[in-house]
């Protein structure tokens, strides 16, 4: 297939759906809230909670190596569950859709696409929690914080990837959803989430190191916790990965997205 | 000779029929050590080509299984055919399955925008248009009403409001005239009617031999995936028809 058609025929394509992807998005968000009577508070309220439980047993545990505990904890988890909401819901999203993908023409990476962003936006949502808790710890709010927008941009990337990729892999694998829900609460335990870095031995501390993921949690640690500029290296790292990420996940989607529709 | 809207040459659809489906991880592994994978060929198409010209109402008949909606699929862009190739000029807008895009927990009208959404159309439009779609589909008191508490009938009148308010190009109609109460069904035929002027090329799917004779003007006719006839309604109709009958006896 010739690369300059191929552009042209994604772009006009993405602005003839544009309207779709962002009534997906709006559906997605409005169809999780609906009917419940906190509505979109959940999204603050549900880590504001799971905050408050953890940093009562855990910061106790870890005084002396986490000082603001809140911080730490929601940084890290934020995060987490934005990557791990929005692959799962990539993963799902052409199954989940099946009906209508036998029906309408309609590019297929809308369906996981829109998932994934609408994940995103409740993910931006829930800073709120995590500013309102800087201040209630006096974090330090510095200029600095205005870099957490690199690191959001390669999670961002770095989910889309993974994202795409699981989408295809769970059209012709369907276990991959047992086997991706495990694989995602050990991505939760291999990472400081709750604990201090430093408790892992010195051997396994490359766990953490060749963690995107992680290293998305780091940069967004040293601005909104120490209120100190990122290790330019992390952040390079992360944006590589999620670069590489997305270059392979739409090059498998790519490929087998014709052969969806025999599957679903 | 008119211009052509649907261009269809030599198109083959290979499906694979294997005797059970593996589709999880674990069973893939253990046929791929056993080397069970079966790979079985089904070709629900072979070799079919035609042209339809822009204002052709086609008719497709054929025995269950034959390949009509596979081929309807292949058109609407929905599959890709394994080999062979498929040119369409001009917007198309599926009828088949209606409400297939619905989601239960929107309402009536969230619906009719996430539907027009998947149908290609934007904001400003669908908003021209939502008056038309909801008084065509007489849903006015429900309009705001979740979709799940909708009765089936209600529902593809829903649908069919909102495929048939845009004047399309291209018309894809998979026995769906069957829509709604009694009522109903007469104001969808006469929408239909007013829909099929020159303009519209029609493609038109039904068991009902009659209702094909009375929609169409051209036909073809499919038989495990192959071509049988191609041409003018009433011979491909005469044809079709004297094949079963013989192969009745």
């Amino acid at each position: 297939m010739n690369i300059e058609i191929f552009n042209h025929r994604f772009f006009a394509n993405f602005k003839k759906y544009n309207f779709l992807l962002r009534e997906l998005v709006s559906r997605d968000i409005k169809i999780k809230y609906r009917r419940s009577v906190l509505g979109i508070f959940w999204s603050f309220l549900e880590p504001l909670l799971s905050m408050v439980v953890l940093t009562i047993i855990f910061s106790t545990f870890f005084k002396r190596s986490i000082p603001n505990f809140p911080v730490y904890y929601l940084t890290g988890l934020l995060v987490y569950q934005f990557f791990a909401g929005g692959t799962n819901g990539a993963m799902r999203s052409i199954k989940n859709s099946s009906s209508i993908i036998k029906t309408v023409y309609v590019p297929k990476y809308m369906y996981s696409l829109s998932s994934i962003l609408s994940n995103f936006i409740t993910f931006l949502l829930s800073l709120v929690v995590l500013f309102i808790v800087m201040l209630a710890t006096s974090a330090p709010f510095t200029i600095y914080i205005i870099l957490a927008a690199l690191p959001f941009v390669a999670l961002l990337l770095l989910t889309i990837g993974m994202g795409l990729i699981l989408a295809t892999v769970n059209v012709f694998f369907r276990d991959m959803e047992h086997l991706y829900g495990v694989l995602l609460m050990m991505l939760m335990w291999a990472m400081p989430i709750f604990y201090p870095a430093e408790i892992v031995p010195e051997s396994f501390r490359f766990i953490q190191y060749y963690n995107p993921v992680y290293a998305v949690i780091s940069c967004c640690r040293s601005v909104f916790l120490y209120g100190t500029p990122y290790d330019p290296m992390t952040l390079l790292f992360a944006m590589v990965s999620g670069v590489v990420a997305l270059i392979i996940g739409i090059a498998l989607f790519y490929k087998y997205q014709d052969r969806f529709i025999l599957y679903i | 000779m008119g211009e052509t809207s649907i261009k269809v040459e030599n198109v083959g659809m290979e499906f694979n029929l294997s005797q059970e489906k593996v589709d999880n991880l674990k069973e893939y592994v253990i046929k791929f050590l056993k080397r069970e994978l079966m790979f079985q060929p089904f070709w629900a198409l072979k070799d079919v080509s035609f042209e339809v010209e822009k204002g052709d109402r086609l008719g497709l008949v054929g025995m269950n299984g034959a390949g009509k909606s596979t081929l309807l699929k292949l058109i609407s862009g929905v599959m890709k055919p394994t080999e062979g190739n498929i040119e369409v000029k001009g917007r198309i807008s599926p009828l088949l399955e209606l409400g297939a895009g619905f989601d239960p927990d929107y309402t009536g009208r969230e619906n009719i925008f996430l539907n027009g959404a998947l149908l290609g159309y934007n904001k400003e439009f669908i908003e021209s248009k939502f008056d038309e779609i909801v008084k065509f589909s007489e849903l006015e008191e429900f309009i705001d009403v979740p979709i799940k508490n909708y009765s089936s009938g209600m529902r593809a009148r829903l649908g069919f409001s909102i495929a048939t308010s845009v004047k399309p190009e291209i018309l894809i109609l998979d026995e769906v005239l069957s829509v709604g109460d009694v009522k109903f069904q007469e104001k969808s035929r006469e929408k239909m009617e007013s829909l099929m002027d020159s303009e519209v090329t029609l493609l038109f799917v039904s068991h009902s031999v009659d209702m094909v004779k009375s929609f169409c003007n051209k036909a073809i006719w499919l038989q495990h995936g192959k071509l049988m006839a191609k041409g003018p309604v009433d011979e491909v109709c005469e044809l079709y028809e004297e094949w079963v009958h013989s192969d009745k006896s």
